[in-house]
């Protein structure tokens, strides 16, 4: 571990900045040759060191950890609990992707205010997200374990279906919707690969490796963040963070994606 | 505005999505509940016009091709094509404009210059790699199509509002709603029709 982390860290100060772009090759290709550079190690195990001290610090007024957090599995369960979400929680009556599920962990064990948590849980350059790194965490303890999001809640139907509407949902002054991007194979924009994310195998691949480490941004990524960014190309409104909506499409994507190892946190470029 | 709704009615009843009581979707209420205005991306920009609607269900195949033909007509009606005849800008803008991917996102400003956004999805010129593959290759657009006025003015017109002749096409409609203005879309015919363009070289 140690020592992967130090490999890491010296390919990530070396890393990008060194590596040209090769003319013809998608994106893609690049990210594997930096893979490959890496070895196993992935900048993302920062974060989830990170995020495993947060977990266990008593923080918020009321001065208590996450340890209590019941992820879907039990109470203080984080193991395996990332590759059988969103699914619904008889506490809140609602579906809940991880960092919906993360908010309400923090309000009712640590007293915090969900609208002051949901501000700002996207990193920057100079400000870390301790979401991201809680987010880094519990999705690292999924890793190797199958796609397993529960469907036979009639809440969860509902939110698999309204999930698969809104990728569907063409708006905006260019009429985009997420299937204008991804409902193709093979297709690419620019030299981004797109995923076909209406295929099993597409939306598999695509799903099991996110969150992840963008290279490009030196950051650790939410999922929230990664649909975050795609509503912004499409040229819609804002998400709310966590927001029904954001929940139920990553519903649909989730449960797409199941029977599928997951994989991350990812690399990404 | 009242026509558009009507027309959504139709639509609306015609099509296997879940209604509202009244003449909105409930995927349409619940994500103008969820989202929010950001910069120049107002919470507006969820309201759906009758071709938006009609090309948001999944299963395109569903979908009465006759209310296809009805809709992409209705588009075609709506092309302003330009007053003076000529269709031909100056290729050279035309390959700045296509390269610009910037625009209407909520990073954008209003003063951030609209671009085509074509390499995204289209190859164009041989010397530019750099290219996306949703839509089709305009590599030789003009050797392997033929360089008429008839071929400009679909071209035109196609740049305009794809939607008039594909509907549920996946490429926006710049000229139907204003992103790029009248010179701008010569520009790009002219970048894919001019003999002397690079794409026919
Ligand atoms: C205008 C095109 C466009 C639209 C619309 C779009 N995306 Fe994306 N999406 C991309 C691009 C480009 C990438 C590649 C990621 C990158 O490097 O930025 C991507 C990446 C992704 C990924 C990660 C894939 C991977 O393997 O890393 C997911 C998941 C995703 N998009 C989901 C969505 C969803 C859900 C929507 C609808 C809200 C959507 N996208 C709308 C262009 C789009």
């Amino acid at each position: 571990m140690k020592g992967r982390l130090l490999i890491s860290a010296a390919v990530v100060s070396l890393g990008m900045a060194g590596m040209a772009w090769s003319q013809g090759n998608s994106a893609t290709a690049e990210i594997e040759k930096y893979r490959e550079m890496l070895g196993d190690g992935n900048p993302a195990e920062l974060f989830e060191m990170d995020g495993e001290a947060l977990w266990a610090t008593a923080r918020g007024p009321k001065n208590a950890s996450l340890q209590k957090c019941d992820l879907g599995l039990g109470a203080g369960v984080v193991k395996g609990a990332y590759a059988q979400m969103p699914r619904y929680f008889a506490d809140s009556d609602k579906v809940e992707d991880l960092e919906s599920r993360l908010m309400t962990c923090m309000v009712k064990l640590q007293g915090f205010d969900r609208a002051e948590l949901s501000k700002k849980p996207f990193g920057t350059a100079n400000y870390k997200s301790d979401m991201e790194a809680l987010v880094a965490y519990v999705v690292g303890q999924s890793r190797g374990m199958p796609m397993a999001v529960p469907t036979a809640h009639p809440k969860e139907k509902a939110a698999f279906e309204l999930g698969k509407q809104i990728f569907f949902y063409r708006a905006g002054p260019y009429d985009f919707s997420c299937a204008t991007c991804h409902a193709m194979t093979d297709a690419r924009i620019r030299m981004q690969d797109l995923p076909d994310l209406t295929s099993p195998a597409g939306s598999q691949r695509a799903y099991t490796s996110w969150p992840a480490y963008r290279v490009s941004q030196s950051l650790f990524r939410s999922f929230q963040w990664r649909l975050n960014d795609c509503f912004r190309q499409q040229r819609f409104p804002e998400p709310t963070y966590a927001s029904e909506s954001t929940i139920a499409l990553t519903s649909y994507l989730a449960t797409m994606a199941n029977g599928a190892t997951y994989q991350g946190p990812g690399i990404k470029r | 505005m009242k026509a558009k709704l009507m027309m959504g009615g139709v639509l609306a009843l015609a099509s296997t999505c879940l209604f509202a009581a009244g003449s909105e979707s409930v995927v349409a209420a619940r994500l103008k509940t969820d989202f929010h205005t950001k910069g120049i991306a107002k919470v507006e920009r969820l309201d759906q016009d009758p071709v938006q609607i009609l090309c948001s269900t999944p299963d395109l195949d569903s979908v009465p091709q006759a209310q296809q033909f009805a809709l992409e007509k209705q588009q075609r009606a709506e092309i302003k094509y330009p007053a003076d005849g000529k269709y031909l800008g100056d290729w050279k803008k035309g390959e700045i404009l296509a390269q610009d991917g910037r625009g209407n996102t909520w990073s954008d400003t209003p003063e951030t210059p609209i671009g085509g956004n074509c390499y995204n999805c289209h190859r164009i010129s041989p010397q530019e790699i750099s290219f996306g593959t949703i839509g089709p290759s305009l590599y030789q657009y003009g050797k392997k199509k033929g360089y008429t006025e008839a071929r400009q003015k679909e071209a035109y017109g196609r740049i305009y509002n794809s939607k008039a002749f594909n509907l549920c096409a996946p490429m926006p409609r710049f000229g139907h709603v204003g992103a790029l203005t009248e010179a701008q879309i010569k520009d790009l015919v002219a970048l894919l029709l001019d003999p002397e363009s690079p794409v026919n070289k």
